[in-house]
């Protein structure tokens, strides 16, 4: 697969995940802007993300680091932090 | 899916900005298990808190500390018994960490050796009331002691006798230059006419508020903190054991789970022995007044806020009390 179709593929699977676990409304992954900063505009906080981590951790068999939580400031930047923690082979 | 720019002006989005970083990993601490005031109703003895064995080696709070804060923690809350008591161990995490003292400010800290420690003098009401309850007016010790001090502000334990009375212990506070943050007490000892009516809780909201506007330059508060504490009501839900934020996290056994502060423990002066809770272990969570456990709920449940402009502006001025409380943001 391309590269950009793989980490598409991850892009939407990330946002789907955030949607399910936040119980968002009005959106879908595919009009989920992957560049939207969590924090600053949809208010989540580190108990969100650790909620997240947990099922980006089942979902990629990776390990997230809660020292890295500031680092997923949006759907790109976890997709990109995923691809390198796979790529590293963890 | 209403974001947050989406229910903010430019200004209150960078108030919003200014904050939701902060990222704060607090945890309480019992300094020591002594105290040179034995006030009725205060949680710490009447439940049998102080019955452990208090820790002495300075050593091994030091070796404690580094461990607390490498398990993220990066605020230290330091009660007691009367931590001014051990001037060392306050010393010992004030070099390692960013603290907060919780006092009842009969013994002056030395500010050559604490320079920008935030000091947080308690107060049970006006001089009667304290004498009733503390055996002492210690503000009359501790206003000395303070007077001007920019670190530091009174945490006025409000009483049920005191609705209808804040006025002239706001005024003493301001004429002193100290500013003040209001809680309401929980009278863990069921001391007679101090426990809350539901009409006494309505009028002490309105006098709140009142004070807010009349002293905005020494009242530390929100309005929306005042509503929730005197209603225990957050967005329709119930504050109480199944809300609570500030339990020990190691006792936190609820399902599913709730939302609070990550990592937060209380811990007792041996430093092995951890509490439930921010406050007494004996106290009915159902009657639970603690402020800074409601004022965590609302902090915790910010996504819970972002449903329209009033009620995240509410949480906005909720976190900055907070933030300015510990002087995370100026005041
Ligand atoms: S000063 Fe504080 S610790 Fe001491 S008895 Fe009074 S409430 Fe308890
Ligand atoms: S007593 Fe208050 S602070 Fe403690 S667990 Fe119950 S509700 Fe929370």
């Amino acid at each position: 697969m391309p590269e950009t179709k793989k980490n598409q593929g991850i892009v939407l699977r990330v946002a789907e995940i955030i949607i399910d676990e936040l119980k968002l409304e009005d959106i879908t992954a595919g009009t989920f802007n992957p560049d939207m900063d969590l924090v600053d505009e949809l208010g989540i906080d580190s108990m969100d993300l650790a909620t997240i981590a947990l099922v980006l951790q089942d979902e990629f068999k990776i390990t997230i680091d809660e020292d890295d939580y500031p680092k997923l400031k949006t759907v790109q930047l976890i997709c990109e932090y995923i691809e390198e923690k796979l790529a590293a082979g963890n | 899916m209403k974001t947050v720019s989406s229910l903010l002006d430019p200004i209150w989005y960078e108030r919003y900005k200014r904050i939701s970083h902060l990222n704060i990993r607090s945890s309480i601490y019992d300094v020591t298990n002594r105290c040179n005031l034995r006030c009725k109703g205060c949680f710490f003895f009447s439940s049998g808190e102080h019955h452990v064995t208090e820790e002495m080696d300075l050593k091994k709070w030091e070796a404690f500390i580094d461990k607390e804060k490498a398990r993220g923690v990066n605020l230290a809350i330091l009660i007691g018994g009367e931590p001014t008591l051990c001037m060392d161990r306050v010393e010992a995490f004030y070099n390692r960490l960013p603290t907060y003292l919780a006092t009842n400010g009969l013994i002056k800290i030395s500010r050559d050796r604490f320079p920008d420690m935030m000091v947080g003098i308690s107060l049970w009401g006006g001089g009667d009331d304290e004498k009733i309850l503390r055996g002492q007016d210690t503000f009359a010790v501790s206003s000395k002691n303070y007077e001007g001090d920019p670190y530091t502000y009174y945490l006025y334990t409000v009483t049920p006798k005191q609705v209808g009375k804040i006025e002239p212990v706001i005024r003493r506070i301001a004429d002193c230059g100290l500013k003040v943050h209001l809680q309401l007490l929980s009278n863990d000892e069921g001391v007679d006419g101090f426990s809350w009516r539901p009409e006494e809780l309505r009028d002490l909201r309105f006098e709140m508020d009142e004070m807010l506007d009349a002293f905005p330059q020494t009242v530390i508060s929100s309005k929306y903190y005042h509503e929730v504490i005197t209603t225990g009501m957050m967005l329709g839900r119930h504050f109480g054991w199944n809300e609570c934020p500030s339990v020990t996290e190691s006792m936190d056994h609820r399902r599913p789970p709730v939302r609070r502060l990550i990592h937060f423990y209380r811990w007792a002066a041996d430093l092995q022995t951890s509490h439930r809770c921010c406050t007494s272990a004996t106290r009915d969570c159902a009657t639970c007044k603690d402020g800074a456990a409601h004022m965590s709920w609302i902090m915790v449940n910010k996504r819970a806020h972002i449903v329209s402009t009033k009620d995240l502006q509410n949480w906005i001025e909720v976190y900055e009390m907070f933030a300015k409380l510990y002087r995370l943001i100026p005041w």
